[in-house]
């Protein structure tokens, strides 16, 4: 178990930042997950900390030890990689033991230990195939295995679910998190999976273009998105954003809507903006509810039903469609006009042009 | 505009059958959706509509005429792939225009220009016609995909998957812009696709395929709520279905392996073990619930919450609203709604209820 | 769990120590690689300018001992290529030399005491090689992309069987087959013919080509035809639409190696063929024999001989290296 911490860790590729200069602390036992699309730096942060990757400057620290040029087999850490890496020649035993031969554990050490990691992942019953007979999830919960087995400082995993079948994926996931509850290791999970990365991390950092752009939990992130980007990033549609301009307390958004700037927030508002100025409105599906006497109103472009609840997608004016979540099983025909309500506690707003969020308190 | 039917469609590879025997109609203005897992044999359904593949056996008809002696090119069907299929030497435009350019249409060009034009304008591709296909990003190729099946006017559309390479947020996006087409300008639509969400919002109706055999055909409800069998009930839904092997005593129901115990339906004609479906939003975690579990996981999605409930040896999966408050290790009351529960014999065959 | 109270460093630490420069010692490893690579180059390079410098010296230098790297350029090695001379004796070239109607290539090789008394063999060698080289090539591509589209996108019985069998023909050197070949064309008049020599390497070439086209047509994605197919095209327009097009890179590099073969193919053109279809490379070391090896003129025409293929792979480069190395590069 490990104290990990970057300082001003930054990787350059000729000119081009791969990642900017980033600082992150993940505490013993945490699990925190790297998010972001392709490209964004998260696989390369993460092979920086593995030390598959040389950083360009700044620090690495495990438990207060510099390893920032140590080589990968002695910072005491497991890769788990997207493609499973697993030895075709050897069995699943061969390849969960292989580790601890490489540490010239004896043989009674090493049986015990794989039995113990086998019934643990519950894949005992395929210890003497070969990993090209076993399925996808079998073959991560074979990898899974071989990097918990060495009991490392640190797990880091890429994408490890990403060439699995979705439903695949549901189970493995939670599995993985079950794992983590059970053993407490620190853990730095990479993927471009939102949902994934709400469900399993303790905190996330979220990436884009090289940057961090925030560290929050789970919550902090999904209701208090720092900019734009996580704002969109997050959430299954992500959140609506609406560009408005300010005026008299009021943002007068597309398709001849005003909407009244609650109390709380008109302070911080004109003095991000100015009385008069852009703003963009930013609410989550689920913050807007339908409502045959609400202020704002849209026309009905399309709608979802699922189980239990109706996705109204729904057009103020060309080209601008927001998502709301509406709890009752309702068919509005499409081309109808639907009017809702937006609740004032989960209402955000940003900055047009710094893309940032603006809070309601200024912060110290 | 076109209703199209199938007739006892067998085709084998080699020594492998890849669809049995699957017969389904489509109406006229009607958006089916093909519902499968990898290897089901619903892009080799698409793939024989449209001529590309010949059936061993079996009838392709549209209005009632048989076509199966038709080339490609003569069925005037619309194909949308799932890759790989606009023209990279070409641009836009002529991308577009090409499936009017052939020796069977030979429109004028001026007509060509003109729905060309109307079709950018509806996808909103206006601005891109100029360039060249390589240069554009997934979403506005497939865009131009659509653009092009619509500007045919055809008398059937098939689409096969033309979602599944786009990242999620585009693939969303893309999905409501769909179905705002299908919806306002109803034409016969076949879509195929692995991916629940997509034919449970896009559908008027779905057929599942599975193995070849086609398992089931219904509106997205019947699908969700009636599923046939136990393969069906876990192809829909997020999270999956809970499946929990139960057994019946006189009028009580037992979980196996835990204190779960609901009284027998009166309707229910149950054998003496079976196994008992519960859709997670019908578990519903309160203070009054007449059950209690520990709380193994939370999975905070953001708009809802999935919770694993352990309850003796099984685990009941739950979704809730919001971002849940729970604690790992806390125990929790929960009821289930009795009048959504599902019924499946050992086989996984749907029993009455 | 730890997950609260957890905050990143307010304030950015700008003390970080660099433990290592690794901007200088990758500068060092990339200057040690451009070395090395020049110094190859120059290696390989060699043998080509010692053959171009060859072919500007004069006789006397060509064979000086030890070589000369200076020396005067003179075009007498091109000359005596193209040209038929007569060797004069010191009276007739005391007489030459007042002709006043001599032009600047009969003083290059009065020089040598030697008269010119018309065109030698040479050019017609050599346009004999643009014309089987070329026609070949167009036939071996053109023919080599039809069967290779047919074994890409058709299923047809034992094509596996059908392709290593195509295959089999260029496993035998062609000095092996070309008694059997040379008795077979004689036999059929086809000997020392542009058509028997066409023929030959169209038919040599076709499996090579089968193949490599073959690969570049695999990762074409059916998708596009059949796009078409739908669309309303039949599959002969769709192939002349939409594959060609798409094809360029693979025509391109199969163009070049078909023809790099059949350009400097010696063996069977020195079996097959007599004076009218001769081709260029047996008529180089046909220099040797007479009266001493005149090298400036071997390397003349060995350089003019090597400027068609450059001029081709030149103006065709951008497509070889995604050519040559196609299966390695996706996308």
């Amino acid at each position: 178990m490990a104290t990990i911490e970057l300082q001003q860790v930054e990787k350059k590729f000729g000119e081009a930042y791969a990642v900017k200069p980033m600082n992150l602390t993940i505490h013993d036992g945490e699990f925190v997950v790297l998010l972001g699309p392709s490209g964004c730096g998260k696989t390369t942060t993460l092979r920086m900390i593995s030390g598959l990757e040389t950083v360009t400057d700044g620090r690495i620290l495990f438990d207060g030890r510099d390893v920032t040029w140590l080589h990968p087999s002695d910072r005491d850490i497991a890769f788990v990689f997207q493609f499973f890496a697993l030895y075709s020649h050897m069995t699943a035993r061969q390849n969960i033991a292989f580790p601890l031969q490489a540490q010239g554990e004896s043989r009674a050490v090493i049986e015990q230990r794989v039995n113990e990691v086998a019934r643990m992942l519950r894949i005992e019953h395929i210890l003497g195939q070969r990993p090209g007979a076993l399925s996808g999830g079998d073959q991560q919960r074979v990898a899974l295995a071989r990097a918990l087995v060495r009991r490392p400082a640190a797990f880091l995993m890429d994408e490890p679910l990403g060439a699995l079948d979705a439903d695949f994926r549901e189970s493995m996931r939670a599995e993985i998190k079950q794992l983590h509850i059970a053993q407490h290791a620190t853990t730095i999970y990479v993927t471009h999976d939102q949902i994934e990365a709400m469900a399993m991390g303790d905190r996330i950092v979220v990436m884009s273009d090289a940057v961090v752009q925030q560290i929050g939990t789970p919550a902090e992130v999904y209701h208090n998105p720092a900019n734009l980007f996580v704002a969109r990033f997050i959430g299954s549609p992500g959140m609506n954003l609406v560009r408005g301009r300010l005026a008299d307390g009021v943002i007068h958004l597309p398709g001849g809507n005003a909407y009244p700037v609650p109390e709380a927030w008109l302070p911080a508002l004109q003095q991000a903006v100015g009385r008069e100025g852009e703003v963009i409105v930013g609410f989550r599906p689920e913050a807007a509810d339908i409502v045959d006497d609400g202020p704002l109103a849209g026309r009905v472009y399309a709608e979802d039903l699922y189980g239990g609840y109706t996705m109204l997608h729904l057009e103020l004016e060309t080209d601008e469609i927001i998502h709301v979540r509406t709890n009752r099983q309702l068919i509005l025909p499409i081309d109808s006009t639907a009017r809702f309500a937006l609740d004032p506690a989960m209402v955000r707003f940003f900055h047009p042009q710094t893309e940032a969020a603006i809070h309601q308190e200024a912060r110290p | 505009m076109t209703h199209v039917a199938l007739h006892n469609i067998v085709k084998r590879f080699k020594q492998v059958t890849a669809l049995n025997d699957v017969s389904f109609l489509i109406a006229d203005g009607e958006f089916f959706v093909l519902l499968g897992p990898t290897g089901a044999g619903k892009t080799t359904t698409l793939r024989i509509i449209a001529g590309l593949e010949k059936q061993d056996a079996g009838s392709v008809s549209f209005d009632g005429e048989p076509v199966d002696g038709l080339m490609p090119a003569d069925r005037d069907v619309a194909f949308v792939f799932q890759q790989y299929s606009l023209y990279p030497t070409m641009s836009v435009y002529d991308n577009l225009a090409f499936p009017l350019r052939s020796p069977l249409r030979k429109l004028p060009e001026a007509d060509i220009r003109r729905r060309v034009e109307q079709v950018a304008e509806l996808l909103r591709i206006h601005h891109l016609l100029d360039r060249k296909t390589a240069r554009l990003s997934g979403g506005e190729m497939q865009r131009v995909t659509i653009g092009r099946a619509l500007v045919r006017q055809p008398r059937l559309f098939l689409m096969d998957e033309p979602l599944s390479n786009l990242d999620a947020k585009l693939r969303e996006a893309l999905r409501v812009e769909l179905q705002h087409l299908q919806k306002s300008r109803t034409s016969t639509t076949l879509f195929v696709t692995h991916d629940q969400i997509e034919a449970l919002t896009l559908a008027d109706r779905i057929g599942v395929l599975d193995q070849g055999r086609l398992i089931q055909v219904g509106t997205p409800t019947d699908i969700y709520d009636r599923p046939v069998t136990t393969f069906v009930a876990q192809l829909v839904g997020t999270p999956r279905i809970n499946l929990l092997p139960a057994v019946r005593d006189d009028g009580t129901l037992h979980v196996k392996d835990s204190s779960l115990k609901l009284p027998v339906p009166a309707q229910a004609a149950l054998p003496a073990e079976f196994l008992l479906g519960v859709r997670p939003e019908d578990v519903r975690p309160g203070s009054g619930g007449e059950f209690t579990g520990r709380l193994a996981l939370t999975e905070p999605l953001g708009a809802e919450t999935i919770l694993h409930i352990r309850s003796g040896e099984q685990t009941l999966l739950s979704i809730v609203p919001g971002i849940a408050p729970f604690r790992l290790g806390d125990e929790i009351c929960f009821t289930i709604q009795r009048d959504r529960l599902h019924f499946f014999d050992q086989a996984g065959v749907r029993l009455p209820s | 769990m730890a997950s609260q109270n957890i905050s990143v460093p307010k304030t950015p630490i700008n003390y970080s120590i660099r433990v290592d420069k690794v901007g200088v010692r990758a500068r060092i490893i990339r200057a040690v690689r451009i070395a090395a690579i020049s110094v190859v180059a120059v290696i390989m390079l060699i043998p080509i300018a010692w053959m171009s410098m060859t072919a500007f010296k004069s006789r006397p230098d060509a064979v000086a001992v030890p070589p000369k790297v200076s020396f005067e350029p003179t075009l007498e090695g091109f000359v005596s290529l193209i040209a038929k001379t007569r060797q004069l004796t010191t009276e007739q070239i005391a007489e030459y030399e007042k002709n006043p109607d001599l032009n600047w290539a009969d003083r290059i090789m009065l020089r040598r005491g030697q008269a010119i008394i018309g065109v030698s063999e040479y050019p017609r060698r050599f346009l004999n090689s643009l014309i089987i080289a070329g026609v070949s090539t167009v036939f071996s591509v053109s023919l080599g992309l039809l069967s290779a589209y047919s074994f890409s996108r058709f299923s047809i019985p034992g094509a596996g069987d059908l392709l290593f069998f195509i295959l089999s023909t260029r496993m035998l050197p062609p000095v092996v087959v070309t008694i059997p070949v040379f008795l077979m064309y004689r036999a059929v008049g086809l000997y020392d013919t542009h058509i028997g020599m066409i023929i030959l390497y169209t038919v040599f070439n076709l499996s090579f080509s089968v193949w490599l086209l073959k690969g570049f047509l695999d990762e074409i994605p059916r998708e596009y035809e059949e796009a078409a197919l739908v669309d309303g095209y039949t599959r002969l327009q769709a192939f002349r639409k939409i594959v060609l097009p798409q094809a360029v890179t693979g025509i391109a590099a199969t163009t070049v190696f078909c023809l790099i073969f059949a350009w400097n193919e010696y063996a069977f053109a020195l079996m097959l063929t007599g004076d009218v279809a001769r081709t260029a490379p047996p008529s180089i070391p046909s220099a040797l024999g007479t009266g001493g090896i005149e090298w400036a003129r071997i390397a003349a025409g060995s350089m003019g001989f090597l400027i068609p293929v450059v001029i081709v792979t030149f103006a065709l480069r951008k497509y070889l290296l995604r050519g040559v190395t196609f299966g390695a590069i996706r996308k």
